[in-house]
């Protein structure tokens, strides 16, 4: 009898093949010296400490589509953080995003929706105001998340790229936190989806900065790369202080930049 | 007995010993369903080394001078088995492969038929489809299987973008191409002689179904199916049936269900993964491979949704 590999799933655009890619990796120490190269190439020679009691990471051990999952990172001592890092170890562009935190976001819960290449570890990466590296970890199971085709919305990514949608999670009240979705229709080419007649990639197109701000005032900015999902969506929370616009400014690799406001108004 | 079914019998009398190997595909899987109609039902199962992807419904349709193969498997290995099966029954020359959608599990075995340069039939979107994911699919199945019984990537050259029909020798195959449902490449094939309607993966019986297309447009394409008046029908998975259109009913439960629930989830402002776990648990108990596709399906459908 053939004997079954220890087979993770990996998802082919809704036909399933449980595969075990050779270069999947579920050794520790190879995956504790891939984060040493890792974080020296994004942080230095920074020391990074524990961060258990300051930040979170919230991610499935398994993806169910490794082009699309969902990360929640948590912020639990809010008054000391100033942005955190979300590294994906395994991923070609391990520095999925940093967060900077402005006077009015509430950073206790961001979410993003990120691609996952392989067996890894993720990091969240918490900076504090006086400086300080604070990190935790968790292992995903995924695979190909990153050259894995567009999916039926590619036409609609490519038609309306720019385009946003602002969705507010729960009543709005001046001086009170609210979680809100921020929607972005762009494809996130991340370089890696291959023509097999042209031999050739779609070249790379993603976006790298979303500013967010309500009446001039900062919310959040994010740097983003190659790992967030196509259609990128944005959970994040924030304080209005009265009624007002909230602004969003999208810039992508390409140059392009769209901006858009929302109406925030209290219900009343 | 018609011979087909004869022969499949003295098939499956040898086959027992196969079945302690577990391989892929016995002769005696192929079952003649109806006049000179073969198909080989898919394993509930992911694709493994053990089942070579042999996990979709695959068969062929003989007519007076040829025959046409209805998706030739998930594998070229899957395809060889699919050919041996062919040979058994008949001399008559493969002149047609259709590709009923893009999915790796029904169309990688189409590398096993290019003796005598049969047509490779598909969808109008299907080249642009296999552009895209062809590489990528077949790069994961090499993975699994190793290269050679994986099999490369093989291009349609006879596109159907609305009705087509083959002609087999006294026997007519109507093709027809559906707008986005469960993909965006999905075929369907009516069988005028013996009233037999060949689903594909629009119909799903008994195994969860997969779903990489548009929901509202496969709910709409499920409408179109139930009015043709068919003898029986070959779904893409599960069991070959004569309850039509009833035999759709758990598949538009489900969809509706994955429609309604997940609309509702974005509409209360539950988040993606939350929904994942949450809309359409009910039918958990009713389907093979809920767990390993339904999630998907949420997060598919989420991100479809949440745009409308």
């Amino acid at each position: 009898m053939i004997p079954r590999r220890d087979l993770p799933l990996l998802l082919l655009g809704g036909a399933l093949v449980a595969a075990r890619p050779a270069w999947a990796d579920d050794d520790e120490d190879k995956r504790a010296a891939r984060w040493k190269e890792v974080r020296e190439a994004i942080f230095g020679d920074r020391a990074i400490g524990d961060g258990t009691s300051v930040v979170g990471l919230d991610a499935p051990p398994r993806a169910e589509d490794a082009a699309l999952v969902p990360v929640a990172l948590l912020v639990k001592d809010p008054a000391r953080v100033s942005g955190v890092y979300l590294v994906i170890d395994g991923n070609p562009g391990p520095l999925a995003a940093h967060v900077h935190f402005g006077a009015l976001a509430d950073p206790r819960r961001l979410t993003l929706r990120v691609r996952v290449d392989q067996y890894t570890d993720m990091h969240a990466v918490a900076e504090t105001r006086d400086g300080a590296l604070l990190a935790v970890s968790h292992f995903i199971k995924a695979a190909g998340g990153c050259s894995t085709p567009m999916g039926s919305q590619l036409d609609a990514s490519l038609a309306d790229a720019g385009f946003m949608r602002l969705r507010l999670i729960g009543p709005v009240a001046p001086g009170q936190p609210v979680q809100a979705l921020l929607m972005v229709r762009h494809p996130n080419f991340n370089g890696m989806q291959m023509d097999p007649v042209t031999r050739n990639y779609t070249p790379a197109r993603f976006i790298q900065t979303v500013d967010i701000g309500f009446e001039g005032q900062p919310v959040l900015r994010l740097d983003s790369d190659i790992s967030l999902a196509s259609d990128p969506a944005i959970g994040f929370g924030f304080t209005p202080p009265k009624a007002g616009k909230l602004t969003v400014a999208v810039r992508d690799s390409s140059g392009a930049a769209w901006h858009e406001a929302f109406d925030v108004a209290p219900l009343s | 007995m018609s011979p087909l079914t004869r022969r499949a019998a003295l098939f499956g009398a040898c086959a027992c010993c196969a079945l302690a190997t577990r391989r892929a595909v016995a002769a005696s899987d192929f079952v003649e369903i109806a006049p000179g109609m073969v198909f080989r039902r898919g394993v509930d199962e992911q694709a493994s080394v053990a089942n070579a992807d042999a996990i979709a419904n695959t068969g062929f349709i003989v007519g007076a001078e040829s025959v046409a193969v209805i998706d030739p498997g998930g594998s070229l290995a899957d395809g060889q088995a699919l050919r041996a099966a062919i040979a058994a029954r008949t001399t008559r020359p493969v002149r047609f492969v259709v590709l009923s959608h893009v999915h790796p599990d029904h169309i990688f075995g189409a590398a096993a038929f290019t003796e005598g340069a049969p047509k490779i039939v598909g969808h109008a979107r299907l080249p642009a489809a296999l552009a895209t994911r062809g590489e990528y699919y077949r790069r994961h199945l090499a993975e699994l299987l190793g290269a050679e019984a994986a099999g490369p990537v093989v291009t349609p050259n006879l596109l159907v973008a609305d009705t087509h029909t083959l002609d087999l020798g006294d026997r007519r195959l109507t093709l027809r191409a559906h707008r986005p449902a469960h993909t965006d490449t999905d075929l369907t094939l009516f069988d005028e002689r013996t009233g037999t309607l060949i689903a594909a993966d629009l119909l799903f019986i008994g195994r969860v179904p997969s779903f990489d297309g548009d929901l509202k447009g496969w709910l709409a394409e499920l409408d179109a199916l139930a009015a043709i008046r068919a003898a029986r029908v070959v779904p893409g998975h599960g069991p070959v049936t004569t309850d039509w259109p009833a035999a759709a009913a758990d598949l538009r439960r489900y969809l509706s269900l994955l429609l309604t629930e997940t609309r509702a989830a974005i509409a209360a402002g539950v988040p993606i993964e939350q929904a994942a776990t949450r809309v359409a648990a009910s039918e958990r108990g009713r389907w093979a491979l809920f767990d390993d596709y339904n999630p998907r399906n949420v997060l598919t459908a989420y991100h479809q949704l949440e745009w409308e």
